[in-house]
């Protein structure tokens, strides 16, 4: 059985880089796949790698790591202003990132708006 | 008046050479992309000499490898020097059980796991002593990764200018249209590090990146 845990974005907006990194890793460690709306900054998603090669051992293998966003090039003038505006104020809410434990997720394969799960037991597809 | 004139020229020159001869050129990328392939390729084409070794079981490289002073010259005889800094591949899972697979023994399979943690670490701390960035992508992969997204996304965020090598173009998998598609925003050159196909394209793009 393959468990997915929903984080709200209201669940890290307040705390430091380094807690929305350990509240996301704590969740994958226990075996479950973080649904998290938004994503996080770039230098927190370089962090996240990091951080996680530091937990890597016999039992942790490790995450895999996606983000499914909308296309920045798309949206244009007044309304890329108005995002990045929201964004700067409110934090990235946009998209979602999906975060999950390398023994579970074999891969995920990302075309720009569509994430295809493979699971490692049965390599099963999950849409 | 003249003094102070005679110290702005100074501190410009001073400068201007300082950061000409300290340009830190990092090769950066997922692992197997051909990093080290490449490292081999610019320095036996400039120094007569390799600078990594190559393997075909991912993480080969695990520590920071820099060769210094690479003087590199084009066509019309511009000369260009750097340091050239092969990175660690980066990823975000590293299983000892898949060196295992791929022959090697326990206790070397873990030691090889545990380097490449580190290596990856490496990696990413190095990111901002970086003047400019080639990322090394397999063109036989789709590129929608997130670590190549994550990887470039990183040096967007902290202004380091990026040239995109797409390697393996000798293999009949290879599309470079793909990872042209993929990040349309940069400068995509397809070689093959290890037969030296569009080599010089790869250097005159070097010129570019880093002016």
């Amino acid at each position: 059985m393959v468990t997915f845990q929903f984080v709200p974005y209201s669940g890290i907006e307040r705390l430091s880089s380094a807690k929305r990194i350990n509240k996301l890793l704590n969740i994958v460690k226990s075996n479950k796949i973080v649904i998290l709306e938004g994503r996080l900054k770039k230098e927190e998603e370089a962090d996240l790698i990091e951080i996680t090669m530091e937990e890597i051992d016999q039992k942790f293998k490790g995450i895999e790591l996606s983000v499914v966003y909308p296309d920045d090039n798309k949206s244009r003038g007044l309304q890329k202003i108005k995002t990045g505006l929201v964004n700067a104020l409110l934090g990235d809410r946009q998209g979602l990132t999906i975060v999950g434990p390398a023994s579970i997720v074999k891969k995920i394969e990302q075309n720009p708006n569509q994430i295809e799960l493979f699971t490692r037991e049965n390599n099963k597809k999950k849409d | 008046m003249v003094t102070l004139i005679q110290k702005l020229v100074n501190t410009f020159f001073k400068n201007f050479f300082s950061q000409k001869s300290h340009i830190k050129l990092g090769l950066y990328g997922p692992p197997n992309g051909g990093k080290s392939t490449l490292a081999n390729k610019i320095c036996t084409d400039w120094l007569g000499e390799e600078m990594s070794t190559v393997s075909h079981i991912p993480h080969e490289t695990r520590e920071i490898n820099i060769k210094e002073e690479v003087h590199i010259k084009n066509k019309k005889g511009k000369e260009l020097t750097f340091s050239l800094v092969d990175t660690p591949g980066i990823a975000t899972r590293i299983d000892y059980e898949e060196f295992i697979k791929k022959g090697m023994k326990g206790v070397i399979a873990k030691k090889r796991a545990k380097e490449a943690t580190k290596g990856v670490i490496d990696a990413i701390k190095w990111l901002d002593k970086m003047d400019s960035v080639v990322v090394v992508l397999d063109s036989t992969i789709d590129p929608f990764s997130q670590v190549n997204i994550t990887i470039i996304g990183n040096l967007q965020a902290r202004n380091i200018p990026v040239l995109i090598v797409a390697n393996k173009v000798d293999l009949k998998k290879a599309n470079l249209d793909r990872i042209k598609a993929a990040f349309p925003q940069y400068e995509v050159v397809g070689v093959s590090a290890k037969y030296g196909q569009n080599i010089d394209l790869f250097y005159e793009n070097l010129f570019k990146l880093v002016k």
